[in-house]
């Protein structure tokens, strides 16, 4: 059976005025990859600083393995934090840095050796232990921070925003690498992102927060292909909102859906009769935009409304996009992708 | 149009040049603006102290006091064997040290309040509280101390319930007082370097297991020891050379300062060779602190 690593219970934590965590409850299962994906200000690093133990909730419960860990210190929780500008210490070396941990821990010199080196070499860093933080790349930085979290084996890690101050390429690359240490070593990670990419390659669970609240807790695909408010779907991916007359005409009930752009073929306005479970809409073309691998169009519905559709480039090429400017076409999706949003 | 506009603007054209040349020739300007203020350092500080050197090695006649000018390590010689100046020079050194190990251990807790426990709103009132001091004359500050320390002062006052008196007059009070003086000297480095310590070091020390005590020996107090050998510089040097204060309230208590000061009439040369003690001392000091790190960022 499945342990719960956190469970938090309704979570408050307000900063003068503003409310940063409006009551959470969430459970994050042992050996889980979870991220808290939520725009800028929703509250993601309190609720990690909460359950690090930096900040006291006003209200609430926070449970560690099942122990109420809610009035304990930082130093008191097994949780081990990597910090978004990696807060190494600037007058340590790198291999210090990493046996910190330990050394506070009262580990024994020879071994705290052993493991420090071990965790560097975890992180691909072996032979920089005796350089100053200072001396390293920003991705280099990222990595010894993690080791130096990972290096005491906590029973879960806490990321905010590891990745964010690194470039685009080496961002990538650092996903594929900190998934794949997480399934070797098998902690809990819990990750703050604002990245909704990154969120949705990463995570076996994510939870979206908004104003302080999770929006919706989900694995990667229930997340995407069932958001369940409309602040979930134009959050995660691009939202496509079907309302009003138009959605009710098209759908045969009222409401309002969203239909993700790549789930939906531009087809000619001449296109044969409609396939059983499909709905179609037609319109024109107001706008084509070439993304190389794929193209975007923009379509005014005859009804009234927009949709986007996005469509693979398997033959077309920007010249015969270009073309598509102004013309007719049907719009055609499967039912099941329509996805109804409480209003 | 008139001609004050024509000459203003030939003025301007006149700047404009001459900036335009400063411009392009950097050296040129370096040198016109450094001259002055290395003549400066280099005629009357280094000189003078070139001057105190050479003296040093000169004689008194012990008839006249006139200064002999003939080179002699004499003074240098009597100031090792005389049994007085060597305890007035370790006294010296022991009474700097004291103050500056007394301004450190008073300056981190104040500054660890100004800096980081004190709403953030309040701290650079509280700044500016801890530098008044040094606005007000040092001498009235030093015969305020002289008040307290007197006998029936505050200070016995303040301790007369506990069954004590004041340390009266002598090199207690001396060191009290100096502590007194110089202290913002330290406050403030270790404030600022208490200051601009990344809150998430603190918060990641103790993410890692390491209590209040651990984090502060391992990570605050590595991190600000440049702050404090920096403000020691001051308290070490300020203390060192003072005469004034020990006068005051040193009692019959003599330093190198007093020692300079009652020669300086009587036999120059040997007032020269006393006075390059401190001088050698605090260069001593400074190599000292050098290998810390801290001149780096003075
Ligand atoms: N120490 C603090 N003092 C006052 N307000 C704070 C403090 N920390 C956070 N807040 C406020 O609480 C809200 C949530 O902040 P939080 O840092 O949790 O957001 P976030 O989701 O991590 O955002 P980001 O993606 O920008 O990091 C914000 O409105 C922020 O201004
Ligand atoms: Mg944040």
């Amino acid at each position: 059976m499945e342990g719960i690593a956190v469970r938090l219970v309704d979570l408050r934590k307000s900063f003068g005025e503003t409310t940063a965590v409006a009551g959470v409850d969430l459970e994050i299962r042992d050996g889980e990859f979870f991220s808290m994906l939520g725009p800028s200000g929703s509250g993601k690093t309190t609720v990690l600083r909460l359950v690090a133990g930096f900040e006291s909730p006003d209200r609430g419960r926070i449970e560690l393995a099942g122990r109420d860990v809610t009035r304990l210190a930082p130093f008191e929780r097994d949780v081990h934090t990597v910090f978004q500008d990696y807060a190494l210490f600037p007058h340590m070396t790198v291999e210090q840095n990493v046996a910190y941990g330990l050394k506070v821990r009262k580990v024994p010199k020879a071994e705290r050796l052993v493991r420090a080196r071990k965790a560097l070499a975890e992180v691909r860093l072996e032979g920089h232990g005796q350089r100053r933080p200072a001396q390293l790349s920003g991705g280099q930085r990222q990595r010894v921070a993690l080791a130096r979290a990972l290096v005491g084996r906590p029973r879960v890690l806490l990321l905010d925003e590891p990745l964010g101050a690194l470039d685009l390429k080496l961002r990538e690359q650092m996903q594929v690498e900190l998934k794949a240490i997480q399934r070797e070593v098998g902690i809990t990670f819990v990750l703050v992102t604002h990245d909704q990419e990154e969120a949705l390659t990463m995570s076996d669970r994510i939870a979206v927060f908004d104003q302080g609240r999770t929006a919706q807790v989900g694995t990667p695909a229930e997340i995407y292909e069932r958001p369940a408010t409309a602040f979930v779907a134009s959050f995660v991916g691009t939202s496509n909102l079907l309302g009003g007359e138009t959605a009710h005409r098209i759908t045969g009930a009222p409401g309002t859906y969203n239909i993700r752009p790549e789930k939906i073929h531009v087809l000619k306005e001449t296109a044969g009769a409609d396939e059983p479970d499909h709905a179609t809409a037609t319109g024109t073309v107001a706008e084509v935009v070439y993304l190389g691998d794929a193209t975007r169009f923009l379509v005014d519905l005859d009804g009234g409304g927009r949709l986007t559709a996005l469509q693979q480039n398997l033959q077309t090429s920007s010249e015969d996009v270009a073309a598509y400017r102004g013309t007719r076409v049907r719009l055609r999706w499967h039912r099941r992708h329509a996805v109804r949003l409480p209003s | 149009m008139t001609t004050t506009d024509v000459t203003t603007a030939a003025g301007r054209g006149t700047v404009r040049r001459l900036a335009g040349t400063l411009h392009r020739r950097p050296r040129l300007r370096l040198t016109l603006l450094l001259t002055a203020p290395l003549l400066w350092l280099a005629v009357l500080y280094l000189g003078s102290l070139a001057v105190l050197f050479v003296s040093a090695f000169w004689t008194t006649d012990s008839f006249t006091s006139e200064v002999v000018k003939v080179w002699s390590t004499d003074n240098f010689h009597e100031l090792v064997t005389t049994p007085v100046f060597r305890q007035v020079v370790l006294r010296s050194v022991g009474v700097a040290l004291a103050v500056t190990a007394l301004c450190t251990l008073i300056a981190f807790p104040v500054a660890f309040w100004t800096a980081r426990v004190a709403r953030p709103k309040l701290r650079p009132l509280l700044v500016v509280a801890i530098l008044t001091p040094l606005w007000a004359s040092y001498l009235v500050k030093v015969y305020a101390w002289r008040l307290i320390l007197s006998q029936g002062g505050l200070a016995d006052w303040m301790l007369a319930p506990f069954g004590l008196s004041g340390p009266g007059f002598g090199l207690p009070a001396t060191v009290l007082t100096l502590t007194y003086l110089w202290l913002p000297y330290m406050i403030l480095p270790v404030h600022t370097a208490l200051e601009q310590l990344p809150a998430n070091l603190l918060d990641a020390s103790a993410d890692l297991g390491a209590r209040a005590g651990r984090t502060f020996r391992s990570v605050v107090l590595p991190m600000v020891l440049p702050s404090v050998a920096a403000g020691s510089v001051f308290t070490f040097s300020l203390s060192l050379g003072d005469y004034i204060t020990v006068q005051i309230v040193g009692g019959k208590t003599q330093l190198i300062g007093n020692l300079v000061y009652s020669n300086i009439e009587l036999n120059l040369p040997m007032a020269a060779a006393l006075g390059t003690v401190p001088v050698a001392v605090i260069v001593l000091y400074l190599l000292a602190i050098r290998r810390t790190g801290a001149l780096n960022s003075l």
